[in-house]
C-alpha cells in the first residue's frame, strides 16, 4: 500500500473452507484505490475464493474482512460460467446491473441513457440490440466489464476473465483494463496467464491457499517463488524488462525427451 | 361452422375453455423461467408430487386448492433446499422427493378409495369437472404470478441469467428462487385440472422452447411464450372437445405440433446461431446444458 493510497478492502488472517477443507489460509492483503493487481496461482488454489471473499459472496470462517463504508464492488465472471445461449441482448445484459432502485421491469430513460454512455465508453454502443453470443471474444467481455461499470464501482474484481482468448482479444482487454485503471478504477483480477496477462501488471499476488509471495512481476515471477506456488520448476528469462516465464522440464530416463521428438 | 360453435352452447365448455386458455398462458410464462433455468425435470416433478396432495386432500374432505396447495409449495420449497445442497445430486433429490409424493398418492387412493375429484382427471386432464370456481382460481392465480413476475421482473432475469453476480450485486437469489419454486407450485396446481399431472410439464416447457427459437430477446420470449400457451390451450381445447379425447394430451399436442413447426422454419438457423457457427459450442438451444465455453476467436 503506497502512503496517501484510500484502502477499500483489508483482509486480516482470513481463512476460509469448502467442506471442512481449507481453501484460504491466514491471508493478509490490502487493496486499495489505486490497485491492478493480478492474483496468480494454480487450479484449485483459492483464487475464485478470494475474490469471492473481496466480493462478500463467501465469509471467512476465521479472520476479518474490513471494507470501506459505501464500497461499491463490480464483477466480472469467467467466460465459462455464462451462458451464452440465454436470449438476452448486449442491452439487457448490460442493464442487469440496474436491478435495485426501480420496480418496475422496463427501464427508465435516464437508466438507458446510462447504460448507452457505458457501452459507448466501451465501443459496443452499436451492439446494443445484439445477443450476447453474436459477438466476438473481446466484445462479450466489454459487454460484462459494462455491467460491472454500470454499477459505478470502485473496485473491480475479474474472475479468469482472459482465460482462453486469443491475443488480440487479451490486448484489446488489457489496454481497456490499463485506461479503466488511469480513470481511477482498482482492479483486481485472477489469471492462469503469467506471461500475457500476470507479467504485464504492476502487482501480482502469488496463492496457492497461502500467500506465497506479492509485490512487481519483477519481484514475484521468480524461480523459487513459483515453484512453491505451482510445486514446478520454472526458469525466468527477462527480455525487455519483462520477465518471461518458462517450464523447466528435466528429461528422466523414463519420459520423453520433449526437445528431440519436438512434442 | 354450426359444428365448430356448438360446443360454446355448453357451460361445462365454456368454464374448460377460459380455464385451458389460462392455463396455458400461465404455463407458457412460468416455462420461461423453468426453461432457461434448467428447470423441465423439476416442473416435471413437483406436478407429480402434487398429486399426493390432491390425494389426501381428496381423502380429508379438504379444498384440493388449499390441500394440494399446502403440499406442493411444501414440496417446491424441499426441493429448492435440495437443489442448493451439493452433498447428493440435485436431480437424484428430486426423484426421491417427487416421485415418493406421487407414489403417497397412489397410496392414499388404492387404500381408501377414489374419493372426490376425478383421479382420472388429475392424472390426464379433463374439462369435465371445470366449474365457476376453477375459472375464479386460475384467474385468481394467473393474476398473482403475473404481478410476481412483474414486480420481480429485474431480480427474476438476473437470477436466472447469472446467480452468482446477482447475489453479489444485492439480489437476494435464495428468496427469488424460493418465489419461483412457489410460482410454480402455484401454477401447476391451476393447472393440474385441465392438463393433468402427467403432461403439465410439456405445456411448461414446449411454449417457452418454441419462443426461444422465435427471439434472442428475453422479454419478447415472455410474451411470446404466453401468447403460444394460451394458443395451445384455447386450441387443444377446442380439438378435445371434438376429436372426443382428453383436454391434456390434445392440449399438449397442440403445442408439439407449433414446436415442429417453429423447428421447421427456424430450427437450421437456431441450429447454427445455437452452435456459434465453428465455434465448437454444444448444439442445444436452451438450459444450462450448454454452459461450453464459445471460441474466444469467434469474429
Amino acid at each position: 500500500m503506497i502512503e496517501g493510497d484510500a484502502e477499500l478492502v483489508r483482509l486480516d488472517r482470513v481463512t476460509c473452507s469448502y467442506g471442512g477443507q481449507p481453501v484460504l489460509v491466514n491471508i493478509d492483503l490490502t487493496f486499495t484505490d489505486r490497485q491492478f493487481s493480478g492474483i496468480v496461482g494454480p487450479s484449485g488454489s483459492g483464487k475464485t475464493t478470494l475474490l469471492r471473499v473481496l466480493l462478500g459472496s463467501v465469509r471467512p470462517i476465521a479472520g476479518h474482512v474490513h471494507r470501506a463504508k459505501g464500497l461499491r464492488v463490480g464483477y466480472v465472471p469467467q467466460v465459462e460460467a455464462v451462458n451464452w445461449s440465454f436470449p438476452v441482448t448486449v442491452a439487457e445484459c448490460v442493464l442487469m446491473a440496474r436491478t435495485s432502485g426501480r420496480v418496475l421491469p422496463w427501464h427508465s430513460k435516464a437508466e438507458r441513457a446510462e447504460a448507452s454512455e457505458v457501452l459507448s465508453r466501451l465501443g459496443i454502443e452499436e451492439l446494443a440490440s445484439r445477443h450476447i453470443r453474436e459477438l466476438s471474444g473481446g466484445q462479450q467481455q466489454r459487454v460484462f466489464i459494462a455491467r460491472a461499470l454500470l454499477g459505478r464501482p470502485q473496485l473491480l474484481l475479474m474472475d479468469e476473465s482472459t482465460s482462453g482468448v486469443d491475443v488480440r482479444t487479451r490486448h484489446e482487454v488489457l489496454h481497456l483494463l490499463a485506461e479503466l485503471h488511469r480513470d481511477g478504477l482498482a482492479i483486481v483480477l485472477t489469471t492462469h496467464d503469467l506471461n500475457g496477462i500476470a507479467a504485464h501488471l504492476p502487482h501480482l499476488v502469488c496463492l496457492n491457499t497461502e500467500v506465497l509471495g506479492q509485490g512487481s512481476p519483477r519481484d514475484v515471477l521468480t524461480p523459487e517463488i513459483l515453484e512453491r506456488t505451482y510445486g514446478a520448476k520454472m526458469q525466468i528469462l527477462e527480455h525487455g524488462g519483462m520477465p518471461i516465464v518458462l517450464d523447466h522440464y528435466e528429461a528422466a530416463h523414463n519420459t520423453v525427451d520433449f526437445r528431440r521428438t519436438g512434442a | 361452422m354450426d359444428e365448430l360453435l356448438r360446443p360454446f352452447d355448453f357451460e361445462f365448455f365454456r368454464n374448460g375453455l377460459i380455464v385451458a386458455t389460462f392455463a396455458g398462458a400461465l404455463c407458457g410464462l412460468v416455462g420461461v423461467y423453468v426453461v432457461l433455468k434448467g428447470m423441465s425435470y423439476i416442473g416435471h416433478g413437483l406436478s407429480h408430487a402434487i398429486f399426493g396432495g390432491f390425494a389426501a386432500s381428496a381423502l380429508l374432505g379438504v379444498n384440493y386448492l388449499l390441500g394440494a396447495g399446502v403440499w406442493g409449495v411444501a414440496s417446491a420449497l424441499m426441493i429448492n433446499r435440495v437443489t442448493r445442497r451439493r452433498l447428493i445430486g440435485a436431480d437424484a433429490a428430486i426423484g426421491v422427493i417427487t416421485t415418493a409424493s406421487f407414489a403417497l398418492g397412489l397410496a392414499l387412493f388404492a387404500l381408501f378409495g377414489r374419493r372426490g375429484r376425478s383421479f382420472d382427471a388429475a392424472l390426464f386432464g379433463s374439462i369435465l369437472g371445470v366449474s365457476r370456481s376453477d375459472v375464479y382460481a386460475i384467474a385468481g392465480i394467473t393474476a398473482l404470478v403475473v404481478a410476481v413476475i412483474f414486480f420481480f421482473y429485474r431480480p427474476l432475469l438476473f437470477t436466472t441469467f447469472d446467480p452468482e453476480v446477482a447475489e453479489a450485486s444485492g439480489v437476494r437469489t435464495e428468496r427469488i428462487d424460493a418465489l419461483l419454486m412457489g410460482v410454480l407450485a402455484a401454477s401447476i396446481l391451476a393447472t393440474m385440472q385441465i392438463l393433468g399431472v402427467t403432461l403439465i410439464a410439456a405445456s411448461l416447457v414446449i411454449p417457452a422452447t418454441v419462443a426461444r427459437m422465435l427471439t434472442n430477446s428475453f422479454s419478447r420470449m415472455l410474451y411470446l411464450a404466453t401468447g403460444i400457451g394460451a394458443f395451445t390451450g384455447f386450441a387443444g381445447m377446442n380439438l378435445s372437445y371434438h376429436l372426443d379425447v382428453q383436454s391434456g394430451p390434445t392440449v399438449v399436442l397442440v403445442g408439439a405440433v407449433l414446436f415442429a413447426l417453429a423447428f421447421a422454419f427456424t430450427g437450421s438457423r437456431s441450429l447454427r446461431h445455437t452452435t456459434g457457427r465453428d465455434d465448437g459450442r454444444v448444439a442445444l438451444p436452451i438450459g444450462r446444458s450448454d454452459l461450453t465455453q464459445p471460441a474466444r476467436d469467434a469474429p
